[in-house]
């Protein structure tokens, strides 16, 4: 068995789950750059074996409002996905779509509605899926998702919820964290956060032990 | 206008006046705060888990119900907090995304939070004079050595004190 001891990964632990990021994350940049049209940019993924508050750090800090769309993930492993961006970020992004579709763009002042939650659901659930099929391909394992899930709150309270699932078994969240930005106008947060076995099972898959 | 001092997640302080404690984020987790009226000795534990017992690494005692309500009580009496005269407030466990129904257990982990400091405070004979808790929201809160009152901030919500 692939073991993972959550106060350090080995080295080829680390470049593996990278790698994953790398791909699942590149697929998924394409399958956003597609829905509206322009060239997405993706830097380096990290894979991060973090403290609680330094999970929230990256991404600002607790209180940053922040849109977030969230699929559990079901199968062969366990965890879920977060997909994090911020509010002006949010905006842009539906009004690429909304502009895409011909339909009115949505202005600062404008609060969310139904119709912005539900192209953001919808955005949230293509690029994560595009991930998890890359993954799925990789590993050859069985990944289903849950329906997307949408809030608008705080950061810290949003990723209290990985760091509540790491919380059972130490003090720390090993996640595979990818950020990307489309001409730098939009900021994006993509956390893949797993059971810590299901992080081997992956592993395992690939033949590393 | 004494200090605030910020108490992380999974971590827990005391204070004495003039100074604050707050808590910034809580989502699923619990802020405890207790008071002492009579001595103005302040603590706030910002809780994850509902139960150390189920846990094997359980050595960071804030980070859960019943251990870091002791925890704190304890400091709280160490500096000289009359033990019967503490009293706590409490606000979290929310559910983010809805999950009540949900079959994992990491979501539906405010509830569990929620009933689990109000068994542990009862347990320790803490009244609980003030509550917030529940819902879909964050909240970050901080409370004040001074009057002992709990402020509560939530998005797109007025200011709570309680």
């Amino acid at each position: 068995m692939a073991k993972i001891d959550l106060e350090k990964l080995n080295d080829v632990q680390h470049d593996v789950l990278k790698e994953i990021g790398n791909i699942g994350a590149g697929n998924a940049m394409t399958a956003l750059a597609s829905m509206i049209n322009q060239k997405v940019d993706m830097k380096v993924p990290k894979v991060n074996l973090i403290g609680f508050s330094d999970l929230v750090a990256a991404v600002g800090n607790e209180e940053e409002l922040m849109v977030s769309i969230m699929l559990s993930l079901e199968g062969d492993i366990d965890g879920m996905v977060l997909f994090m961006l911020d509010m002006e970020s949010a905006r842009i992004l539906i009004n690429l779509l909304l502009n895409n579709m011909g339909a009115e763009s949505m202005k600062e002042e404008d609060t969310f509605t139904d119709m912005h939650f539900s192209a953001l659901k919808e955005i949230g659930n293509i690029i994560i899926g595009a991930y998890m099929s890359a993954l799925s391909n990789m590993t050859h394992l069985n990944i289903s998702l849950s329906v997307p899930h949408i809030q608008i709150d705080m950061a810290g309270a949003i990723l209290s919820i990985p760091a509540i699932q790491f919380g059972q078994i130490g003090d720390k969240v090993l996640c595979i964290e990818n950020n990307f930005n489309e001409k730098s106008d939009i900021n994006g947060y993509f956390f893949m956060v797993l059971e810590l076995e299901s992080y081997e099972v992956i592993l395992e898959s690939l033949g590393i032990s | 206008m004494g200090e605030i001092i910020k108490v992380a997640m999974g971590d827990l302080k005391i204070c004495s006046y003039p100074d604050s404690l707050t808590t910034l984020g809580l989502g699923s987790c619990i802020g405890i705060a207790l008071y002492d009226k009579s001595t103005r000795i302040t603590g706030l534990a910002h809780i994850m888990l509902p139960d150390s017992t189920k846990i094997t690494r359980n050595q960071n005692k804030a980070k859960f119900a019943d251990s870091g309500i002791e925890e704190v009580l304890r400091l709280m009496v160490e500096k000289g907090a009359n033990r019967n005269k503490i009293v706590a407030k409490i606000a979290g466990g929310a559910d983010m995304f809805g999950f009540v129904n949900d079959s994992k257990s990491v979501f539906r982990v405010g509830a569990s939070n929620i009933v689990a400091v109000k068994e542990n405070l009862k347990k320790q004979n803490i009244p609980i004079v003030a509550e917030d808790v529940g819902e879909n929201y964050g909240r970050t809160v901080t409370i004040r050595s001074e009057d002992g009152m709990l402020v509560i901030k939530s998005v797109g919500k007025p200011l709570k004190e309680i």
